[in-house]
């Protein structure tokens, strides 16, 4: 009996003991638990938002980012227009690998500035070969180098998209105007995206992207790029705030060379089915079936 | 007492019913849990310890975002996905006990594939868990939820896997759960309530791993896992880790329980392996070959693993090792015969899980991204907090398991039994 009621207590002890530890181990979630807002946690998917909601949802997310960044931002929710289907297409030929383009991109979209993230990446390769294997990112000298050719690379947003499809949560899709989007606030992280695209177009926030404050971009889109959360995939939607509202892609705006055509692939007037129907053009990775909208072309 | 097939046929008492019986079976199972000798309580608070530097760890990691673990945007899978495809593996393999018990109806299976049984339970229970750590939100995981959140069910090979794997949970439960609580009561069970199940379960098993591999093997855009041979690969690893785990964990229960396990059982097993071993590295063997002799450019993931490539060799010494592993395991599994030679059987067990570990962890997740789908080389190694994390992980099987063992041997030995008004509490 004796023996008993000491091992009860022991066990009792142990318990004690053993949920103190746990609690104790847990102790970092709490800074996290702070971040999250009852109304955040609750949001419902971008598709289930009637437009009354949307407009509660882009308040709460502008004070927010008032409240963490001490700056007045207008997140906006443009829709695609009806009829229009975006296109992309770039000059090989005259592209000198100055990356000004992933530099506009990196600014526009309120990238986080430690990683120096861009959604475009630009390849260096040796002239006579496509054998991206062979080429290289982080070349470091004055460009062009005669001996070289240049390939930016960005989210091609695929008709077949492999990124869409194995989505768990519907968190990314496209859109009527062919834009691949994500909704920040539904994707899980699960980064399975990411494994699937074969055109290193997505990007995971590891942690919570740092600007400074000066430095944000106030003109933001719910699903391009207002300042994302931590954990979530982010992507290129080809500056969808600008592209839906009449205004070219920022990278297109820096682009000093002319190398890249943006429009609508419905328009047979614009100069992207120009480029289209008269240039020798080709898509990347042709074989895995992604079907993009993201197209290369030589000059004659 | 000691013989569980032996025993008199268990009659069903009087007045037994679930609504009491219930509640005691589980006040009891707390009791049985939470109550052992030295070496036990030395166990159990060990894996706890380690449990909690896991949780600390991830805990940590939830904060200050995933940036505190190893992987990067080249490299967005590493240790937890490659130690969740492992314990997929585990989860499925454990079914080896199932079907020459069930469908071979071989008895002194019978008398002991519980343990199987819970070893499914304990491995899903791990692989769960990885796939959670993993993930970037976990505060949103009910999106994951059919109904109440965007199920992207049939396209998403994930969803395929929540719907299997939580399924195979569940059937395993029922039947451990029944049988259990039915020899708790005294009652003999009834073969209607739980044989369909079991068959279920087998069917399941395969399911688990095959879809598994097709969350790999569907991706167009990552040529290293984009092979039929993939779900045959899984499934023979599979069959290779359950059997060396539940051979292990027989042992341990003959040695420190009054449990009858019998050698036949142990003896089965082993010649199982001795197939699923040589058929393991048969498949490897052709993969293998099929990626370099032609030397196209797909197979830069394979050299990279086997090789190195252009200079970067972080994987080259992992996968040498799990070769070795195999094959001494191997090696070992044929030289041996199980009653001279237990040590050898144990040891060989070891190596294979071992080398298991690493083909389909680390040396099939990291090599799928390097070099990444623009050929940039950048390598991956788990850090101290992935391993943290892991550790506490499989800490967490380890304790699910023990608990699941101590129940079943408490129960089958007839340590564990509902009072009945007549006989009251031991």
């Amino acid at each position: 009996m004796d023996d008993l009621s000491r091992r009860t207590a022991m066990k009792v002890g142990g318990a004690t003991l053993g949920t103190a530890a746990f609690a104790r181990a847990l102790a970092p979630l709490t800074e996290w638990t702070e971040d999250i807002s009852m109304e955040g946690f609750l949001q419902k998917h971008y598709k289930e938002l009637d437009r009354a909601e949307m407009e509660q949802v882009l308040r709460r997310l502008e004070d927010e980012t008032y409240a963490e960044h001490g700056v007045e931002v207008s997140i906006s929710d443009p829709r695609p227009t009806p009829g229009v289907s975006f296109g992309y297409a770039l000059n090989l030929s005259i592209c000198v690998g100055c990356r000004k383009c992933a530099e506009a991109c990196h600014v526009e979209n309120n990238h986080d500035r430690a990683t120096n993230n861009s959604y475009i990446r630009v390849l260096e390769m040796k002239k006579g070969s496509i054998d991206m294997e062979l080429g290289r990112v982080d070349y470091d000298h004055p460009v062009p180098d005669d001996t070289r050719f240049y390939m930016p690379v960005q989210c091609h947003q695929c008709d077949n998209a492999p990124c869409v499809k194995v989505c768990p949560v519907e968190a990314t899709w496209k859109e009527a105007d062919g834009i691949v989007v994500v909704d920040y606030n539904w994707c899980i992280g699960c980064r399975y995206c990411e494994a699937a695209c074969p055109y290193h177009a997505r990007r995971f926030n590891w942690e919570k992207p740092e600007i400074p404050a000066e430095e944000i971009n106030p003109d933001q889109g719910y699903l391009s790029n207002r300042i994302r959360p931590q954990g979530v995939m982010e992507k290129c939607t080809f500056c969808l705030h600008r592209t839906r509202n009449g205004r070219l892609p920022a990278c297109l705006e820096a682009c000093p060379t002319g190398a890249r055509v943006f429009g609508d692939l419905n328009d047979p007037a614009s100069e992207i089915r120009w480029v289209l129907e008269n240039k020798r053009v080709f898509v990347l990775k042709e074989d895995v079936g992604t079907r993009p909208r993201f197209f290369y072309f030589f000059d004659e | 007492m000691s013989n569980p097939s032996s025993e008199p046929p268990p009659v069903e008492i009087p007045g037994a019913h679930p609504i009491r019986t219930y509640p005691q079976f589980l006040w009891k199972a707390v009791g049985v849990a939470t109550d052992g000798n030295f070496a036990f309580y030395a166990w159990m608070t060990a894996l706890t310890a380690v449990f909690l530097v896991g949780v600390h760890a991830f805990a940590r990691q939830t904060a200050h975002g995933l940036a505190l673990t190893a992987l990067s945007d080249h490299v967005s899978w590493g240790m937890y996905i490659g130690n969740f495809t492992f314990a997929v593996g585990l989860a499925a393999g454990a079914v080896m006990m199932v079907i020459p018990a069930y469908l071979y109806r071989d008895h002194d299976m019978h008398d002991v594939v519980i343990v199987g049984e819970i070893l499914a339970i304990s491995a899903i229970v791990v692989s769960l868990a990885f796939v959670n750590v993993d993930l970037g939100r976990l505060d949103r995981a009910w999106h994951l939820m059919p109904v109440i959140g965007r199920f992207n069910w049939p396209m998403s090979m994930l969803t395929w896997d929540v719907v299997v794997l939580s399924g195979y949970l569940a059937i395993n439960l029922h039947v451990v759960g029944y049988l259990l609580y039915t020899r708790f009561r005294g009652a003999t069970p009834n073969p209607k309530w739980y044989v369909p199940f079991v068959f279920l379960s087998i069917v399941w098993a395969v399911s688990i791993h095959t879809v598994t591999a097709f969350l790999y093997s569907g991706l167009g855009g990552r040529p290293f896992w984009n092979t039929a041979i993939l779900a045959p690969r899984f499934i023979a690893s599979a069959f290779v880790t359950g059997p060396a785990f539940i051979v292990l964990a027989l042992q341990v229960v003959r040695r420190l329980t009054d449990f009858h396990v019998g050698d036949k059982p142990i003896a089965t097993l082993v010649s199982v392996l001795r197939v699923t071993v040589l058929l393991n590295l048969f498949l490897v063997g052709a993969e293998v070959f099929t990626e370099l002799y032609a030397g196209t450019a797909h197979s830069a993931s394979a050299r990279y693993l086997y090789f190195g490539l252009h200079g970067h060799n972080a994987l080259v010494p992992w996968i040498w090792s799990a070769i070795a592993l195999n094959v001494t395991a191997a090696a070992l599994f044929l030289s041996s015969s199980t009653r001279t030679h237990l040590w050898r059987i144990d040891l060989a067990c070891v190596l294979t899980m071992a080398g298991v570990w690493i083909e389909k962890g680390i040396g099939l997740i990291v090599p799928g991204f390097v070099p990444s789908t623009l050929h940039e080389l950048v390598e991956y190694l788990p850090n101290a907090l992935e391993w943290k994390v892991t550790l506490g992980i499989w800490a967490l099987g380890l304790l699910v398991f023990t608990v699941g063992l101590k129940l079943a041997v408490a129960v089958f030995t007839g340590r564990m039994r509902a009072d009945t008004a007549a006989q009251g509490s031991r």
